[in-house]
């Protein structure tokens, strides 16, 4: 109930932005699929941004001695080169699930010596 | 007691519904779950976007990774998501290693989050002062600045002159468009060889039997 009476801070944005980033990481690691561990990836790049927004956001860091609009311009670079990881990554995913008939990532491991 | 904070309520209703949503993702099997938590999760960071004060941040979110990057996971999902791997478990030895490595991170990370001192207090004023920043964004790409005026902004000025970010936005332009082309040439059907290696292999079984 303390929260709902007190001003957010940036270190609630933080956390929220740290947990995201580790779930990101847990998908990673642990799904077999190809398209799961691209889910992943989406989380950990979401996290990041939302730091990125919460140093730049005026009410949170105080005005003109923050990031400014500076977080806001690399959040903005973060989204658009995550859609451009993603189209690849599914053409990639594709291309793998033509050639092996599977979406099993344990499964490509030509290259295993 | 006082009454309710109302930017403290939502902020925590989009926290909520972003991180049950991201550890949704995470714990679910089914891969076309985890598109849809995924979803919620984005558009969960999209509100905390808003309520922080980027809105132009906010509606990019919610256009182009909900609109976009998820609707290309979702075909990636309806592409591949045939019989056995729609769902496929993880071993349990997999799990633990996960969640160890995963709790870790989350420790330091929270450790390393109590050590952040803002460097001014919370200013809810700034909220109703705040512009819509869409403006300041498209200006400052461009190199004209509206939110770092006072004499640091002029010092800065006089050592060289502010560039913008007009070069890396050209940059990531230039990349978008070369990284669609590579996908489109990456995921085309390569039907014409297919269809010539299935008439091969057609023509090699017909003749399997007679010889």
């Amino acid at each position: 109930m303390d929260l709902l009476t007190q001003p957010v801070g940036l270190s609630h944005y933080l956390i929220v932005g740290a947990i995201l980033f580790v779930c990101g990481v847990v998908c990673m690691t642990i799904k077999r699929n190809a398209v799961g561990v691209l889910m992943g990836i989406e989380l950990v790049l979401n996290g990041a941004n939302l730091n990125f927004v919460a140093f730049s956001s005026p009410q949170l860091e105080g005005s003109a001695h923050g990031l400014g609009l500076d977080g806001q311009f690399i959040a903005v670079f973060v989204v658009v080169l995550a859609a451009a990881e993603a189209a690849v990554a599914l053409a990639i995913a594709l291309c793998f699930y033509r050639n092996h008939a599977t979406i099993d990532v344990d499964r490509g491991n030509e290259l295993n010596g | 007691m006082s009454a309710i904070h109302w930017d403290s309520f939502f902020f925590l209703f989009f926290a909520l519904v972003t991180c049950v949503f991201a550890v949704a993702v995470v714990v679910s099997n089914n891969i076309v779950r985890m598109a849809a938590y995924l979803v919620a999760s984005l558009c969960g960071v999209a509100g905390l976007f808003f309520l922080s004060g980027a809105q132009f941040l906010g509606a990019m979110q919610l256009m182009l990774y909900v609109g976009g990057t998820v609707v290309l996971l979702v075909f990636g999902v309806m592409l591949t998501a045939k019989g056995p791997f729609v769902s496929m478990q993880s071993g349990g030895g997999q799990w633990i290693l996960a969640l160890l490595t995963g709790g870790s991170l989350l420790a330091v990370l929270l450790q390393t989050v109590g050590q952040v001192r803002p460097i001014a207090e919370p200013n809810p004023a700034a909220i109703a002062a705040a512009n819509p920043t869409t403006t300041q964004l498209g200006a400052g790409l461009v190199g004209i600045r509206t939110d770092k005026v006072g004499p640091s902004s002029s010092a800065g000025n006089k050592s060289g002159a502010y560039a913008g970010y007009l070069l890396p936005f050209e940059i990531i332009s230039v990349h978008l468009l070369v990284v669609l082309v590579g996908a489109a040439f990456l995921a085309r059907a390569k039907r014409r060889v297919r269809d010539t290696q299935q008439g091969l292999e057609l023509g090699e079984e017909g003749l399997e039997p007679g010889t």
